[in-house]
């Protein structure tokens, strides 16, 4: 790869909004969203997920392969919990009917 | 034909001694390792296979207790499929062939592919010693609640070394794809790669994708037996079926990791012996990958009868029958292939229609366990049974054993006697057929799978059945005779006996330490035989 | 390219004779490195998906169960991930600078964090034992089914034990890398190793930036 150096600045920056972030995940938690709940959680921890992976793990600036490899974790990630769950979700509705 | 008789430098005769095999990091030394390692598994799973049929010649089952059957087929089971079938082909021909059909000196992690040897022996004796110690008798599928709640036997020691032999399998496979990223020849342009190479790299993403799940199913299943950290108990609430979904995410695609190698296999022999570019390249190529991506979305047709809901049920029914089309279009390729070609019928030849008429079979069949209706009457009977065998050994082996035909001269620098070859051929190809037919009709009948005592009006079957199991078992036997007596009396090979295209072809036999004597540079597609009029040689 | 030999002579600090150049060496790396963390994410996947599964049929024993873990050591131990994984991204900065001296700080840094945040696992761990919050014979929380409160807890104790092993395996692997470093071998055109420690570590935080919600935040309010 031909490496791209980010500045130090750019690190610090993220940590610190890294830092932020989980405060507010954690007050957040403590505060009746509804079914929001889950999405808050879930959302600002992909959020910080995706700080990590772009800045410190420079994936921002990686070739498209890596990219691809990325999308294709979360791709197989995705066939795992959306074929199980199509089990769960559907799996009494015959018997209730 | 011979070549020149002076003492070449290879990578067998540079060093003799232990440490220089046991240290290596080339490749093609970590080939003969693992060829050594499967080849006695595959002795034990067979020993076990040829004490199932022993027993089931008579319907009483008064040759071993209940209990010893059940640890029978569990053991062929878990032996074969984790400890010779996954890694048969990719370990071996794969490690031998990927660096030198793309030009490499070597893999890209040479250490890690030697630690990946260490890794699976090391698996491979704990789950011997699973074996020794008392054995399993859960079935190679390890079902909870079986497995966490009741069974007595060594479960988790099994798991334990299926486990560690999962990672050999995920770094192989980590190995594989970034060597064919990032080590290609000059030239060497992904459609210019032999389509091995592309069935090699469909069953890596099996491997890196599918392996890690499997993993964490059996330290699950670890857990729940040794810490009570149960999260597949039905007495807390939790759902056995899960189990399945979790198991089956990487068994089913593990098959793929089975079959896809030997059609690789296939393409090149039927190419080099037809004398013929693969009729639809592109196509064989992308079917490969099609197949490794498609298998991950059909796993729940193995639960049908578990309790799926039966909406999903549907989904997955219908998404099986996809997996049709990749298949389809291999074996129409392959059939498009021979059509004029120039065909010759050597040794691998022999292997490679094998393999075509079984792997059809066994697809085929397939799709009847893959319909909603007849597998509540087809699972777990014979039918199922008789269905894999045709894929694995019919398909996976058939296709192991032809490319270690094909690729021997090249590997050993020796030819084998071609007469035995043939006898041997054949043998394997009767002994199979006589063994698992009959088990499509049993299994039609309604005789259930993993049961040691049957009414006798199903014995005429199993007879057949058995004796067709002993001239499989004379089959295998062949080749590893000869195969062995060519090492030391076998006649010189010469550079490329079969007068094939492809980079393996281009270097001596066997390759030297660094594979080539200078990085090839690749200035044609695979398979350019340039028509028919040069192809009347053998 | 030239023979062997020749390739020998011209052969730069670190680079494997298999490979042409050290591009193709740390493009080598790199890549597996980003294919492996694929395999982690799948290997965490198939415990979400249970976690998923369970969550979704059982929510309110998960909404009672998730309330006994430890927030304040949760969210205490989400920092000092956090922190390590910006002295690690610093370490890697530093090697590819080739200041080998503060590789080695920025190392010892992030090792006494992740150090750090096994000790404050281990004393959460003491206190769910005391609470009688680990499954089996002596597991009881009041307020739900105790069943499905054990399906939480075998969850939180072997998505956090995982996460632990592999915080241990990253502290072997900052050693090693100290030690390299104390040896100069890192240098501007040489930092591989580094490179891919680093997206290891990170990997790591990940995964605990995921538990974290999971296990200690989703239904707290309730």
């Amino acid at each position: 790869m031909s490496e791209h150096i980010v500045p130090k600045s750019t690190y610090y920056t993220i940590f610190v909004l890294l830092l932020v972030l989980t405060y507010t995940t954690v007050q957040v938690a403590y505060f009746d969203l509804g079914p929001f709940n889950v999405v808050a959680a879930l959302g600002i921890a992909f959020l910080k997920a995706s700080l990590v992976v772009l800045f410190f793990m420079h994936a921002k600036w990686a070739p498209k392969l890596q990219k691809l490899i990325m999308a294709g974790a979360l791709f197989w990630l995705a066939i795992m919990f959306s074929f199980t769950m199509m089990d769960y979700l559907t799996r009494f509705l015959d018997v209730a009917r | 034909m011979t070549t020149a008789v002076l003492p070449r430098e290879d990578y067998l005769n540079t060093d003799y001694s232990l440490r220089s095999w046991l240290l290596t990091t080339d490749h093609k030394r970590i080939c003969i390792l693992y060829l050594v390692t499967i080849t006695l598994f595959f002795a034990i799973g067979g020993a076990f296979a040829a004490m199932i049929r022993l027993s089931l010649a008579t319907p009483t089952g008064s040759l071993v207790s209940d209990e010893t059957y059940n640890k029978l087929f569990t053991m062929h089971g878990i032996i074969m499929v984790f400890f010779f079938l996954v890694p048969s082909i990719p370990a071996t021909l794969g490690n031998f062939f990927i660096p030198i059909m793309i030009g490499a000196k070597d893999v890209a992690f040479p250490k890690l592919n030697l630690a990946s040897w260490y890794i699976f022996t090391i698996g491979g004796c704990f789950t011997l010693w699973a074996l020794i110690t008392g054995g399993v008798d859960t079935g190679w599928t390890f079902y909870t609640p079986f497995s966490t709640l009741s069974s007595n036997t060594n479960v988790s020691l099994a798991a334990l070394g299926i486990f560690i032999a999962g990672f050999a399998s995920i770094l192989t496979g980590l190995n594989f794809m970034v060597t064919i990223h990032r080590m290609r020849a000059p030239g060497m342009t992904w459609f210019r790669m032999p389509l091995f190479l592309w069935s090699m790299y469909a069953t890596s993403l099996i491997m890196v994708l599918g392996t890690p799940v499997l993993a964490i199913t059996l330290l699950l299943v670890a857990a729940e037996r040794l810490l009570h950290l149960g999260i597949f108990d039905p007495a807390r609430g939790g759902d056995p079926v899960l189990f399945q979904h979790l198991f089956w995410f990487y068994s089913h695609p593990a098959v793929y990791i089975m079959i896809v190698p030997s059609m690789g296999v296939v393409s090149e022999i039927i190419a080099a012996f037809s004398r013929k570019r693969v009729f639809g390249y592109e196509f064989v190529a992308f079917s490969s990958l099609a197949i490794a991506v498609f298998g991950f979305l059909v796993w729940g047709h193995h639960l049908f009868v578990a309790g799926l809901s039966v909406y999903s049920a549907m989904v997955f029914s219908l998404l099986s029958y996809v997996v049709a089309i990749p298949s389809a279009v291999k074996v129409f390729n392959w059939t498009a292939t021979l059509y004029k070609g120039s065909i010759s019928f050597a040794t691998p030849m022999l292997y490679a229609f094998g393999f075509i008429w079984m792997f059809t079979i066994g697809g085929l069949t397939g799709l009847f366990l893959a319909s909603l209706g007849l597998d509540i009457h087809l699972t777990d009977t014979y039918f199922v049974v008789a269905h894999f065998h045709y894929i694995m050994v019919g398909g996976a082996i058939m296709g192991y054993m032809g490319g270690l035909h094909y690729w021997w001269p090249k590997m050993t620098g020796r030819m084998y006697p071609e007469g035995w070859a043939k006898i041997g051929a054949l043998t394997i190809f009767l002994g199979f057929n006589l063994t698992f037919f009959p088990q499509f009709i049993l299994g039609y009948m309604g005789m259930p799978r993993r049961y040691h005592v049957y009414p006798p009006e199903f014995q005429t079957l199993n007879v057949l059945s058995s004796a067709g199991a002993s001239i499989l078992g004379i089959g295998y036997l062949i080749p590893l005779v000869y195969l062995l007596w060519s090492l030391k009396y076998g006649p010189i090979a010469g550079d490329n006996p079969w007068n094939a295209k492809g980079l393996e072809w281009q270097t001596t036999s066997p390759p030297p330490k660094h594979n080539f004597e200078e990085t090839p540079v690749v200035t044609e597609e695979a398979y350019n035989y340039g028509g028919l009029e040069e192809s009347h040689v053998g | 390219m030239a023979d062997i030999a020749s390739t020998e002579a011209v052969h730069p600090a670190g680079l494997q004779h298999h490979f042409d150049s050290l591009e193709q060496q740390s493009d080598a790396s790199t890549l597996g490195m980003w294919v492996f963390l694929v395999t982690e994410v799948l290997f965490f996947g198939g415990l979400f998906t249970a976690y998923l599964v369970y969550r979704s049929t059982y929510p309110d024993a998960f909404a009672v169960a998730s309330k006994h873990t430890l927030i304040a050591l949760g969210a205490l131990n989400t920092a000092i991930l956090i922190t390590s994984s910006l002295t690690m991204a610093l370490a890697v900065f530093a090697s590819q600078e080739g200041n080998g001296k503060a590789v080695i700080r920025f190392l010892v840094m992030t090792w006494i964090l992740g150090a750090s945040f096994l000790v404050v696992k281990g004393i959460e761990y003491t206190t769910d034992f005391h609470d009688h919050l680990v499954p089996g014979a002596h597991f009881f929380i009041e307020g739900t089914n105790i069943g499905h409160a054990q399906l939480f807890f075998s969850l939180y104790f072997i998505m956090t034990g995982l996460h632990a092993i592999h915080m241990i395996v990253g502290l072997g692997i900052l050693i090693v890398m100290m030690y390299m470093a104390g040896k100069g071998k890192f240098t501007k055109e040489y930092h591989i190793p580094m490179e891919v420690a680093g997206l290891y570590w990170h990997f790591v935080d990940i995964v605990w930036i995921f538990l974290f919600p999971l296990l200690y935040l989703i239904d707290r309010h309730k």
